[in-house]
């Protein structure tokens, strides 16, 4: 029952301060791995995530969906939707009449001028969280030892995919089958 | 009663066949709802995306909230709403219980150490992309930057973050105007 409340409390926050879509919901998902030990660990973030992104739906959705299942069940992953969901629908229905009228207000103009950037930058730490995981060992001592070569490689291959002219309109699913792939055959 | 049905039928379809989150269902919601609705026009639901971008929240379900309130008022936004969301809800509880039991198998573990590579990949190209439209100046950069150290290195709130980003806007349009 306890876990339930927290799901709400958790994915509510999330849901009203998570701005820039479903990927700005992983901070805070980063987060609650930290402070909620018992739900479940950073390193299944990253599997929650890959499975998100290889299934239909929207990604914050969706992971609010396997976060809520993993520590509650179904009806976890229910409310932890519902309450990801919440604050939004609620704002959008204010905004919607409130903008009618401010759209081109030149504090709005400015507030979102400072927004986009920091929201870019919050993206970032996110993907180096993943990063720091999927590539890096966690040894101290020597660069040699710190770095998973293996993955690295794999990683600026993947990297260069997305933006080399021919590959980078491949769906992600693909990226995310050739990564599957790759770390089965050779063991990572 | 006949167009709350047709809000959720709509948005469950778009939620369903969307790989990919926000950006990757832009076709599907032209197909649904500018073409065969005409619920709103292609403008609209750019004008949309942006506030999506800046707002609290998925922009797929933003962008559902907005299109069901413009049509049916509270009650459209909601349906629509959960429309988007029930396929999410059924797909991933399914890939949830069935993938468990399969997690400590040592193939499926190096196949997951793969995807996660994949997917660090996947999001520093999303940040590329972003950060493409969003860091346009010194400060835009700056701003980037410093969001990104706080956040990363020394374990900052992403809350407080994204409000101060926020208010330093705001300020600095104020100074603009002073000048």
């Amino acid at each position: 029952m306890t876990d339930i409340l927290w799901l709400i409390y958790e994915f509510f926050k999330a849901g009203l301060f998570a701005v820039g879509g479903g990927l700005a919901t992983l901070p805070f998902l980063a987060r609650m791995a930290e402070s909620h030990p018992a739900w479940f660990t950073t390193e299944m973030l990253a599997n929650m995530v890959a499975i998100s992104e290889s299934t239909p739906g929207p990604l914050g959705v969706n992971m609010a969906t396997y976060v809520g299942y993993t520590v509650a069940g179904i009806p976890g992953g229910a409310i932890a939707t519902l309450s990801l969901v919440a604050p939004s629908v609620a704002i959008i229905m204010l905004i919607y009449r409130v903008l009618q009228q401010y759209k081109n207000s030149a504090a709005v103009k400015s507030i979102f001028g400072g927004l986009r950037p920091a929201v870019t930058g919050l993206i970032a730490a996110a993907g180096f969280s993943v990063f720091r995981m999927a590539v890096l060992t966690g040894e101290t001592g020597s660069l040699a030892a710190l770095v998973n070569w293996k993955a690295l490689a794999l990683f600026a291959a993947l990297l260069a995919g997305t933006q080399w002219k021919k590959t980078k309109g491949f769906h992600p699913v693909l990226f995310i089958a050739v990564g599957a792939l790759v770390g089965l055959l050779a063991s990572f | 009663m006949k167009e709350l049905f047709e809000l959720y039928s709509a948005f469950f379809r778009i939620g369903l066949f969307t790989f990919g989150g926000g950006y990757a269902m832009l076709p599907m919601l032209q197909r649904e709802v500018v073409n065969h609705h005409r619920w709103t026009t292609d403008e609209e639901l750019l004008d949309c995306y942006a506030i999506g971008q800046c707002t609290p929240g998925v922009i797929a379900i933003n962008t559902a909230t907005f299109v069901g309130y413009r049509r049916r008022g509270v009650v459209g936004g909601i349906v629509a709403t959960l429309g988007m969301v029930s396929p999410s809800l059924v797909i991933i509880t399914i890939i949830a219980m069935a993938l468990s039991p399969f997690m400590s198998n040592p193939h499926v573990a190096h196949a997951f150490a793969g995807i996660r590579v994949a997917v660090a990949a996947l999001i520093a190209s999303s940040v590329i992309k972003l950060a493409k439209k969003s860091v346009k100046d010194a400060v835009g950069i700056a701003l980037c930057a410093a969001a990104f150290i706080l956040v990363a290195l020394a374990g900052a709130s992403p809350i407080l973050v994204t409000l101060g980003a926020g208010l330093f806007g705001f300020v600095m349009g104020k100074v603009r105007d002073r000048k």
